[in-house]
């Protein structure tokens, strides 16, 4: 029984990592299917993470900080689309760019405006989402094996993480049974053939580049208002290359992506639950080896040693109409 | 493509639209100054004071050029064979362990021009090698190796905590670093430089790797433009296929080209490591190998260039820092955000200007030139 505990415990924690990268994950899915790389997931899940806590904090309301996490994020989204889609500049280097404008002006304004240290001040419960409780959790809470599970593990979370993995059947519907989706698959692999059929590579790139934003700026929203209680500086810490390394992991495929962010949450969690606890037989795992683990995985993945990432054909390429 | 477009003279390639593209990055990161509540010119002038403005303030400037000259260079040479390292900071980390594994054996008791060689040997070994396997990964295996070198900059900071925390920390101290490098493994300080030009630089930390920088600098232009291998690497920027039509090995470019440049950022860590702290500390890097991309960019990846473009950074880190105490509300976070904006004006945007500074050229070579017939269209 107390093995059972902390193995749901465990789950827990690993649902609640997972859902930043999760999000950041899909954000990368949508840009990158549609042909446009996307190395700014970590700035635009910073810059929304402090719009969240910032309008959060002024106007008191969760839904505000919300909207104002998805508005930044898409700005940020639309400048990479500018420099990359309408300017045909380098997709990398635009998106290494608004990674560090991120990273100076969330610290930048939030010392600014509220002087500590870069962060913004703590949120109060009703600016932020809170754990939903499912019905009949508590009820169901006596029941052996089951009712646990049901009242730890899938009740109690915030209404953002089962927003989190309710994108990922909506995003594998709309890549693959929508009209959009399939145009925005083709503009990925074959952005000539979507011009031939009369329909606007760059249109469908930008919307790409909006989807994105949106799905970023949830992620800046789930971590300043429901994983935290306001901004706090470099806050995403990595976050939006793990989600970029899942998406490889993921063969840019959603229901993959959700299975791969859970995986590398899994790791996080186990990281911060092994600190102090010798395993049976190996001993103390050092932390930075678990902290290390999503990277070297994807590493080894990008080898081709365990399966091959194919990236979509078309990415990383601009499209230039005619010469 | 109508209108005529003039190959635009080595100057304004050079000078004009990095300066453009410069100006543009300084005007919006004075909008974020005027968001604060600060008066952008003044804070202009706060900065150039701070790093101009003493001897200690030009011995910190180049100081932090130094490091930037390195990492410049590296990003620089892989830009020069069409590749996007990303990896110098990760690269410059691991360079610190070459470095201290040379200062801690040798410094005790070798004098400092004997450990100093053995340490940039060091350095560059292992900086070398943290970018050989990306550069294997992406010849071989096609991994793409922009992101390969994103995950070895992470595991890089793993592997450096794991042996600080654990490995070389002394075992009665608390603090990740390791022990004080012994005489042999401090370099000497180029005070005496500023100071025949009357200068006071107090406890700037200017030391040697300074000129170690410059010569790299000088190193890296003869080997682009005065070498086989360097038109070897140039050709396969250009044109990976027509390299590989000239029967120029495709494996051996990129490994040696990576190999160099991680060899550059590795040695950016003798400035930190050996010239200033005479030890190595937790994230000693501190981003200058990002910083690295925006100089690089900015210097158009010419080693001339280069220079100018660090010591331009180095002149923000400083004059950052020093602008700090007289403007609360400013950082030298700041110099984070004027390296995005310049990576992106001068990198992701660069062809933003660049038509109408091409079409204002060609329309005055087309008023002069009236009466013949200019070339239009595809010319360029």
């Amino acid at each position: 029984m107390d093995s059972y505990v902390t193995l749901v415990q465990l789950l827990d924690s690993t649902i609640r990592l997972s859902v930043p990268l999760l999000f950041a994950c899909l954000a990368g899915l949508y840009s990158e299917r549609s042909g446009i790389f996307d190395i700014g997931l970590e700035g635009k899940m910073l810059a929304g993470a402090f719009a969240a806590g910032t309008a959060a904090y002024i106007t008191g309301s969760a839904v505000i900080g919300l909207l104002a996490a998805v508005l930044v994020s898409v700005l940020l989204g639309l400048v990479h689309g500018f420099a990359s889609i309408t300017h045909r500049g380098n997709q990398i280097v635009s998106g290494v760019a608004i990674n560090f404008i991120a990273a100076g002006t969330t610290v930048i304004l939030g010392q600014a405006w509220f002087r500590q240290g870069g962060r913004t001040p703590s949120l109060p419960g009703s600016a932020r989402f809170g754990a939903l409780q499912l019905p009949g959790a508590e009820a169901m809470r006596d029941v052996p094996v089951v009712g646990y599970l049901y009242s730890e593990l899938i009740s109690g979370h915030s209404v953002l993480v089962y927003l989190a993995f309710l994108m990922v059947p909506f995003t594998w519907w709309v890549l693959h049974r929508t009209r959009f989706g399939l145009r925005l698959r083709a503009v990925g692999e074959n952005p000539a053939a979507v011009d031939t059929a009369g329909i606007s590579v760059a249109w469908l790139r930008y919307r790409a580049v909006i989807c994105c934003g949106v799905l970023c700026g949830l992620a800046g929203a789930y971590l300043a208002q429901a994983q935290g209680a306001g901004f706090v500086k470099d806050m995403t810490a990595g976050k939006g290359y793990i989600a970029l390394a899942a998406l490889i992991f993921a063969k840019w495929r959603p229901v993959n992506a959700m299975f791969a962010c859970l995986l590398f949450g899994f790791l996080d969690a186990l990281a911060i639950r092994m600190q102090g606890h010798p395993l049976p037989l190996i001993g103390q795992v050092p932390a930075q080896f678990m902290q290390a683990l999503p990277y070297v995985l994807t590493v080894i993945l990008l080898a081709g040693f365990i399966g091959k990432a194919i990236p979509p054909r078309a990415g990383g390429v601009p499209y230039v109409k005619e010469r | 493509m109508s209108q005529p477009f003039a190959k635009l003279p080595a100057w304004a390639d050079y000078g004009l639209i990095p300066l453009v593209n410069l100006a543009v990055a300084f005007l919006v990161a004075g909008l974020v100054v005027l968001l604060v509540g600060e008066n952008p010119l003044q804070a202009a002038a706060l900065m150039v004071k701070g790093a101009f403005g003493s001897g200690e303030g030009i011995g910190y400037t180049l100081y932090y050029a130094t490091n930037f000259i390195f990492t410049g260079l590296c990003v620089a040479v892989a830009f020069h064979c069409g590749l996007f390292n990303i990896g110098g900071e990760g690269q410059a980390y691991i360079g610190g362990l070459g470095v201290s594994l040379a200062c801690l054996s040798l410094g005790d008791f070798l004098p400092w021009w004997l450990t100093f060689p053995l340490a940039i040997l060091g350095a560059a070994l292992a900086g070398g090698l943290w970018a050989l396997i990306p550069a294997w990964l992406q010849a071989r295996r096609g991994s793409h190796i922009v992101i390969t070198t994103i995950m070895f900059n992470f595991i890089a900071a793993s592997v450096m905590v794991y042996l600080l925390v654990g490995v070389l920390k002394p075992l009665a101290s608390q603090a990740p670093e390791t022990r004080v490098f012994g005489a042999g493994g401090q370099l000497p300080q180029l005070g005496w430089l500023l100071q025949l030009f009357g200068l006071q630089v107090r406890s700037a930390p200017l030391n040697v790797s300074f000129l170690l920088a410059l010569v790299a600098a000088f190193l890296v232009w003869v080997l682009i433009w005065r070498t086989r291998l360097g038109y070897e690497i140039r050709t396969m920027g250009f044109s990976p296929r027509a390299a590989d039509y000239a029967g120029i090995n495709h494996t051996r470019i990129i490994v040696i080209t990576m190999l160099i440049s991680g060899a550059l950022a590795g040695m950016m860590a003798l400035n930190p490591v050996m010239g200033a702290q005479h030890r190595m500390q937790l994230d000693f890097v501190s981003g200058a190998g990002f910083v690295g991309i925006a100089v690089a960019l900015m210097g158009r990846s010419h080693p001339a260039g280069i220079v100018l473009a660090a010591i331009l950074f180095g002149m923000l880190y400083q004059g950052g820092a020093e602008i700090a105490f007289d403007m609360p509300n400013i950082s030298r976070d700041m110099i984070v955000i004027i390296q995005g904006l310049v990576i992106l004006f001068a990198g992701a945007l660069e062809h933003m200007f660049r038509p109408a500074i091409q079409r204002l050229f060609g329309r005055i070579a087309g008023s002069d030139l009236r009466a013949a017939p200019i070339a239009t269209g595809e010319s360029h």
